[in-house]
């Protein structure tokens, strides 16, 4: 293992920034904190690398107690969502500024700074200051300097939040490939639940300052083990509602029943939240799990190849995402149907009951 | 409000534009009827806000007309023109309340304090507001601040047009789901023209009736978002919308036939084609291709895991063509082929799409 939490919690004052956090980070893993803003990634970014101390708890790197050591003294890389580069430095100058720091020799540090330049096709502008380049180039050269100097532990803060759409999709793409045969970890925070299953590798979920779990990236995504969790990991936003098993029969309300079958199979009689993910809830009924909803619409967005409808459910606002151009219009009550088989059930603690089959 | 009319609008930054590249925004009509909800869609410097500037005041145009119903406002400055505008990041006064931060467009203009209220209220009712209207701006969260500026934005029921300038990039994913739908609550509410500027697909094909794709300075397509995602007219169309964008590799047209390295694959716009040298291409879409017993033969590459469907990455001889599998089914191996739905796949003769 390599990076390693114990009972890590940050407090300013009387605010508690991050709770008593315990985390284990395998050596060479790409991991992801998932989280609105102000749920606590940067910070626990900073308490990584050691930018911040932590009021209580430790923290290890590779069997060594490195608690309080200072970011200068450790080898850690760190990338920002704003591009910080030197603006009067070349590109070239810029890559290169933690070899000489460090006091590389000069064949050395040219070699090095060309493999990087290379593999973030950053070839062509070695001699251009940064203003001169495209904002995307201008990520690429602070991830170039990040990666240049083989850090053990590479914390990436939402760097392609500034980007547009589809740059982030390239660097995207890239990123991963930069790592393959490095050996360092890397730890990367994201507001966008989609961007952290692309990625896969590990996926730790926040919320106000606490993981709320850590695991393999499709499995905390496919199969949540709190409510929360399932919440933190859904775009568009997960629906949910309370809803009650009797006999072997869940309903909703009590309009909208169903045979409690997939998750609601084998859990106890009584009253749960259900969750189900707004693209198992489509116009038309798919498979003998769908069950009719009669619903008033909200909003509807046609994308041009999908619809995300908004809808009321007994005073919720549900979503519901699906393939096709569906133009409900606003105010009219509309029939979905919901793949019951894909419903997630929670107890009144939060925690997941029933078993998930949660095929990929 | 008005019908918004550009006439051969044309704009460079440089003093003396001789060649192409010289113009930040190439030759231009189009016309936005009254009401309606539009979007500018495209990469960083691709003229965007270039025309936003031009349509608002802020820059005049080196060559062209624009008119607001039959009236020319090119010369006329912002304030002329009569428009709201929102900003990427929330412009509030901090130390105002909610209420006289919404109020502020109205008072500015020497509304009465009647109407004032009257307005101020509609507006915060319609952005869940209401109930925070005595509380100063500072304490509120980011997508807080924002709903107010597109309330500021709203408040006013004299303006030709609303103009949003990347208005959600700042806000978190899920907060952008209750901004958006609200957005086109207002507008349909309002019926107030609404320019909306984005490099975000998402937004602007969800908040417009009508999009204009820009790349480079020059418009490469004006079109429902159902036409932008089904007939790309260019290549960068199907490349920027769309995620993952359309494929598109190389090819040869002989007899009418579409050939991608040697294989021969049905098309919808071949026959018209004429080769002559030009640069050919197949475009379709990942949404169009699909596993099949006949077809591409190809090799599977990467797999990614995007929750509702996978990416499957496939290779024919060195082009890498990419389809969507829905979740639950499996990746098939061995002997794969691909299909390609021949009525959304299209031959493209330097970028264009032939016989558009």
């Amino acid at each position: 293992m390599s990076l390693e939490l114990r009972n890590v919690a940050k407090r300013v004052g009387k605010d508690v920034h991050i709770h008593e956090t315990n985390l284990v980070l395998r050596e060479g893993a790409f991991n992801i904190l998932l989280g609105t803003t102000l749920s606590g990634k940067t910070t626990l970014m900073q308490l990584m690398a050691g930018i911040e101390r932590p009021t209580s708890g430790e923290i290890w790197f590779r069997g060594r107690n490195v608690t309080g050591v200072r970011v200068q003294k450790r080898n850690v890389s760190m990338v920002y969502q704003q591009f910080i580069n030197y603006p009067n430095l070349t590109v070239r100058e810029n890559i290169a500024s933690p070899l000489r720091v460090a006091g590389l020799p000069r064949a050395e540090i040219e070699t090095r700074v060309h493999k990087i330049a290379e593999l973030l096709r950053l070839t062509p502008m070695l001699d251009r200051r940064p203003s001169e380049l495209s904002g995307g180039q201008q990520q690429r050269t602070a991830i170039a300097r990040a990666l240049v100097k083989d850090a053990d532990l590479v914390l990436l803060d939402e760097p392609l939040a500034n980007l547009d759409y589809k740059l982030r999709e390239e660097l995207r793409d890239e990123l991963p490939k930069l790592f393959a045969d490095r050996q360092c970890t890397v730890v990367y925070a994201t507001t966008e639940p989609s961007e952290a299953l692309l990625f896969g590798g590990y996926t730790a979920t926040m919320h106000e300052g606490r993981i709320t779990q850590f695991g393999p990236t499709p499995d905390i995504y496919r199969r949540p083990p709190d409510l929360l969790t399932a919440k933190v990991f859904s775009d568009p936003p997960i629906n949910t509602a309370k809803v009650s098993k009797k006999g072997g029969e869940v309903s909703l309300g009590d309009k909208i029943k169903w045979r409690a079958i997939g998750a609601a199979a084998t859990i106890p009689d009584g009253d749960y939240a259900v969750a189900i993910r707004p693209h198992y809830i489509t116009p038309s009924a798919a498979g003998e799990n769908a069950v009719a909803i009669d619903c008033r619409v909200l909003v509807t967005e046609l994308s041009g190849s999908e619809s995300v409808i908004h809808f009321d459910l007994g005073g919720q606002t549900w979503v519901s995402q699906s393939h096709g151009i569906h133009p409900f219009e606003v105010g009219s009550s509309a029939r979905l149907y919901v793949d019951v088989g894909q419903c997630l059930y929670f107890g009144a603690d939060g925690a997941s009951v029933g078993s998930v089959g949660g095929s990929a | 409000m008005a019908r918004i009319a550009l006439d051969s609008l044309r704009h460079s930054y440089l003093p003396n534009p001789q060649q192409d590249a010289d113009w930040a925004v190439q030759k231009l009509s189009l016309e936005w009827s009254d009401g309606g909800a539009y979007a500018l869609l495209g990469p960083s410097g691709c003229g965007k806000t270039t025309l936003l500037n031009l349509i608002s005041g802020l820059l005049k145009p080196t060559e062209g007309r624009i008119l607001f119903d039959d009236r020319d406002v090119t010369l006329a400055t912002p304030e002329q023109r009569n428009i709201a505008q929102v900003f990427q990041f929330p412009v509030i006064y901090d130390t105002m309340t909610v209420y006289n931060n919404l109020a502020f467009p109205l008072r500015n203009r020497g509304v009465a304090e009647v109407e004032v209220d009257r307005r101020v209220r509609e507006i915060a009712a319609m952005l869940d507001l209401d109930q925070m209207l005595e509380k100063r701006a500072s304490g509120l969260t980011a997508d807080g601040k924002q709903k107010i500026s597109l309330g500021r934005g709203l408040v006013r029921s004299d303006v030709n047009v609303i103009m949003f300038d990347e208005p959600l990039t700042v806000i978190d994913p899920h907060l952008k789901w209750v901004l958006r739908s609200k957005l086109k609550e207002l507008h349909r509410h309002t019926r107030r023209t609404m320019i909306y500027v984005t490099h975000d697909q998402t937004e602007a094909l969800t908040f417009a009736d009508q999009v204009v794709v820009m790349n480079q300075g020059t418009v490469v397509q004006i079109g429902t978002p159902v036409d932008l995602f089904e007939r790309p007219r260019h290549t960068f169309v199907g490349h920027f919308i769309g995620s993952p964008g359309m494929n598109v590799l190389p090819c040869e047209v002989r007899g009418g036939q579409a050939m991608v390295a040697g294989a021969p694959i049905e098309t919808a716009n071949a026959k018209a084609c004429r080769g002559d040298g030009a640069r050919l291409e197949l475009g379709v879409r990942p949404e169009f291709v699909s596993f099949a017993l006949e077809g591409l033969p190809v090799r599977i590459g990467k797999v990614l895991d995007a929750g509702r469907f996978r990416i499957v990455e496939t290779r024919y001889a060195d082009q890498v063509i990419k389809l969507l599998l829905p979740e639950g089914l499996p990746v098939p191996e061995g002997e794969v082929r691909l299909r390609f739905d021949a009525a959304h796949t299209r031959v493209y003769r330097d970028g264009w799409m032939v016989g558009a």
